[in-house]
């Protein structure tokens, strides 16, 4: 198990910041993903592994319609 | 008929001549009044009591209607009025998004004071021409405009029986009549409804602006509250003002160069980002429609539910293959987010119009979202037909989408038949019914003059009439304070539950969109983070409308750097340019702090309006159930893993073993619970009572202590 904002979601072995993004359909342009605590740049998203039991937080930068 | 003929059969009413004040740190100090009942025309001092607490926009929107009517007044009494006003920051054009205006009446919809803001030049062209604000008071006897000449200082009434009533010709023809030449019609603007604002309650007002580039004049609405109804009311045919010499520094503020500098800032982080994140200078809002349907949020088929396997069809790419791109879009100078996207040459196939090709206005998120989605609809040829008549019948696409999603429910649940409707078969999907009823509404006749009063008083006639259960049909139809539902879901979200449910005018998002913050990053845990969040953010988004400025620049372009400030969400490096901005512009010396406590004492003052007219207490921010959570089996088992696994996690019950219905009663207890705490939680952060009325001290704290205010809140402490 991980963390996805404060919430359980299922690990899987393999398991990048690129992949959990497609899972949870996160499709909105403008996010801060951070693996516990470290901001993950966008060109690291498909190689940056999420190991189990960390504390992942994707930020949505959007507060407005 | 030709521009000539038109012209000669306007009778002139009153005339009233005056010299145009100068602007003098964003303000005039003068407004215009206009009383049709007696065709009496006078210039009112705008006072400095009235700049300190009310600052402009809103607050004098406000301020002046609570001055025109009593507790007793109708919004279809002569005595209400419609005010216009841009605010202090309005017109300049070196920082996007500085043209809007704001317009407060009492509504046909809520009973109660209402606000809209909207685009176009008619706001800041006022302002240029001498006056803060406008306001329309009384009812003219046949149809009338009123000309204000900020050029040559001349008002009119003028009696004016031969223009059309539907907005898009009718904004045309009083452009071409008042413009002295081609070149003079970009001085112009035009405020009008159309002939269903004249047949429901729904009505809203369209302000123009002259497309140089498209030769063609372009509507931006004041959709929510039923005020193109009060207008038609009036019987007002339009508003027209007209201002040559339009320039830079007009406002006269007290620090250009820092307006400068604060606007080239944001022009080069909309020109370096807006590519990557919103690209709205390509989508338009448009773009939400596709987020909104990977998120969950989407309206489907009146809120049931967030998404929908067609959801793709209209998403933003394919809104975009259908604009007339590569010409600015903004809707005021200077706007480089210029989101006002626009179709050019699109052919009708219903309706009066029908094989007319025309320029439709949009479509925006919420057209999208309300006739499309929320109706089972996602053909973009219907959005764009019925955001066409929308816009020029003058009727609220929000309240005509989130109306016709009810009545839809309704019929596939036979609490209304073909009978009722008079043949229209009205399931989700049907498109050809929907236009359909749209197309009665703008004619006053069958089933549309009916479904065109809105869903509070169709929930009634559905119960009175047609024996239908009351307790169902509050639960689906969504309408609180009797104006219907923006489109987004907020069931997963208590915040924005309560962000509609306790806005001062109704269930419209200008006040809180927090769902993001809420539901996806969970970044408002405790009830105090929730309620400060629901403190700060109306608050911010209010202040907008008292000085004229436009949401979208604020959020929907993000600078590089704000993703490492400590709250993220308030994207604090565009709201210390707003303050950067107003203080330029007045001279003042606020900081964001004083910002907030400008708008507190508006809002406040909103609420004790409310409260005045019968309503503004806890039993009138009460919401339908719908927007909580699911009402019915069908929505709870297509979500069944989610609301399963709330109950297992959030109640430690064990849904095994149990019914769809009693998981659904479990489900509802606990967020209706949720729901009560966090309305006491905002009363408390707000300075409010547990009915929801600013205590005594709180009115003091904001110097909003008015001998009447206190006298009314006092009977509620
Ligand atoms: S962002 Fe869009 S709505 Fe706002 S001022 Fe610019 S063009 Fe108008």
């Amino acid at each position: 198990m991980i963390k996805v904002n404060g919430r359980e979601f299922p690990w899987e072995e393999g398991l990048t910041v690129k992949k959990l993004l497609q899972k949870k359909n996160y499709t909105f342009p403008s996010i801060v993903v951070k693996i516990n605590d470290r901001t993950i740049a966008e060109d690291e998203y498909a190689d940056a592994l999420i190991e189990d039991g960390d504390d992942v937080k994707v930020i949505h930068l959007i507060t407005g319609g | 008929m030709t521009v000539s003929k038109l012209k000669e059969s306007h009778k002139l009413l009153a005339e009233y001549k005056y010299v145009p004040a100068k602007v003098d740190k964003g303000y005039t100090n003068k407004s215009l009044y206009v009383n049709l009942s007696g065709n009496k025309i006078k210039a009112k001092e705008v006072t400095a009591m009235m700049k300190e607490k009310f600052i402009g926009g809103r607050g004098f929107g406000l301020w002046y209607l609570w001055n025109a009517v009593t507790p007793q007044t109708k919004w279809n009494d002569p005595e209400n009025e419609i005010i216009i006003s841009p605010g202090p920051v309005a017109g300049i054009t070196q920082y996007p998004g500085a043209g809007k205006s704001l317009v407060v009446t009492l509504s046909p919809n809520t009973q109660t004071v209402v606000d809209s803001n909207v685009g176009g030049y008619f706001g800041p062209l006022l302002k240029f021409s001498g006056w803060d604000a406008l306001e329309v008071q009384g009812k003219a006897e046949n149809d009338v405009v009123i000309f204000i000449d900020g050029s040559e200082g001349v008002v009119r009434v003028e009696e004016a029986p031969e223009e059309a009533v539907d907005s898009h010709l009718l904004a045309e023809q009083l452009t071409e009549l008042y413009a002295d030449c081609e070149e003079d019609k970009r001085n112009i603007s035009v405020v009008s409804a159309g002939t269903a604002a004249d047949n429901t309650m729904l009505g809203m007002l369209n302000f123009s602006f002259y497309d140089p580039r498209r030769k063609t004049v372009r509507l931006k609405q004041a959709g929510r509250g039923g005020i193109g109804t009060v207008l038609r009311d009036k019987k007002i045919k339009g508003i027209v003002v007209k201002f040559k010499g339009l320039k830079g520094n007009l406002n006269n503020p007290a620090d250009f160069a820092k307006i400068v500098n604060t606007g080239v800032k944001l022009h080069k982080e909309i020109n370096r980002l807006d590519d990557y994140q919103n690209r709205m200078r390509h989508n338009g809002t448009t773009f939400l429609a596709g987020i909104m349907n990977d998120y969950d949020l989407l309206p489907t088929c009146n809120f049931k539910f967030g998404s929908h396997p067609e959801g793709e069809k209209i998403a933003a790419p394919n809104w975009v293959k259908m604009f007339d791109a590569g010409k600015a879009d903004g809707c005021w100078y200077g706007c480089t987010l210029a989101c006002s996207k626009v179709v050019c040459g699109f052919e009708l196939k219903t309706g009066p119009y029908k094989g007319q090709k025309v320029v439709v206005d949009g479509p925006e998120y919420e057209t999208i979202a309300g006739v499309g989605s929320n109706c089972g609809i996602f053909d973009r040829d219907y959005i764009l037909e019925c955001n066409f008549y929308c816009d020029t019948y003058g009727i609220d696409t929000i309240s005509f989408g989130t109306t016709t999603a009810f009545i839809m429910e309704c019929y596939e649940n036979g609490i209304i038949n073909k009978e009722i409707t008079g043949g229209l078969e009205l399931n989700f999907g049907s498109k050809e019914a929907a236009m359909e009823l749209l197309h009665q509404m703008a004619r006053g006749e069958g089933f549309g003059k009916i479904a065109g009063l809105g869903i509070k008083r169709l929930k009634e006639i559905f119960v009175r009439e047609y024996g239908a259960d009351a307790g169902f049909l509050n639960d689906i139809g969504m309408e609180a304070k009797g104006l219907e539902y923006a489109e987004y879901v907020s069931k997963e979200s208590l915040v924005q539950q309560a962000g509609f449910g306790l806005a001062n005018k109704g269930p419209q998002h200008d006040e809180a969109w927090l769902i993001f913050m809420d539901m996806v990053n969970n970044q408002l845990p405790t009830f105090e983070d929730k309620a400060e969040a629901l403190h700060y953010f109306p608050m911010f988004r209010t202040w907008l409308g008292l000085v004229g400025l436009c949401k979208l620049p604020w959020n929907d372009i993000v600078p590089e750097s704000n993703k490492d400030t400590e709250e993220p969400a308030k994207i604090i490096e565009h709201v210390q340019n707003y303050v950067d901005l107003f203080n330029a512009v007045t001279g003042q010396n606020i900081d964001i702090d004083g910002m907030i406590r400008q708008s507190e004492g508006v809002y406040q003052f909103q609420r004790v309006f409310n409260l005045r007219m019968g309503f503004g207490t806890r039993e009138y921010d009460k919401v339908p159930y719908r927007s909580m959570g699911p009402v019915t089996v069908e929505e709870y088992q297509s979500r069944q893993e989610r609301y399963d696994g709330q109950l297992k996690e959030l109640l430690g019950i064990d849904p095994e073993g149990k019914s769809t219905e009693e998981k659904i009663k479990l489900l509802r207890k606990y967020r209706e619970e949720q729901y009560e705490k966090i309305t006491d939680a905002v009363y408390e952060r707000r300075g409010w009572t547990k009915n929801g009325v600013p205590k005594l001290e709180t009115l003091q704290k904001f110097g909003m202590d008015f001998p009447e205010l206190v006298e009314l809140v006092k009977q509620h402490q």
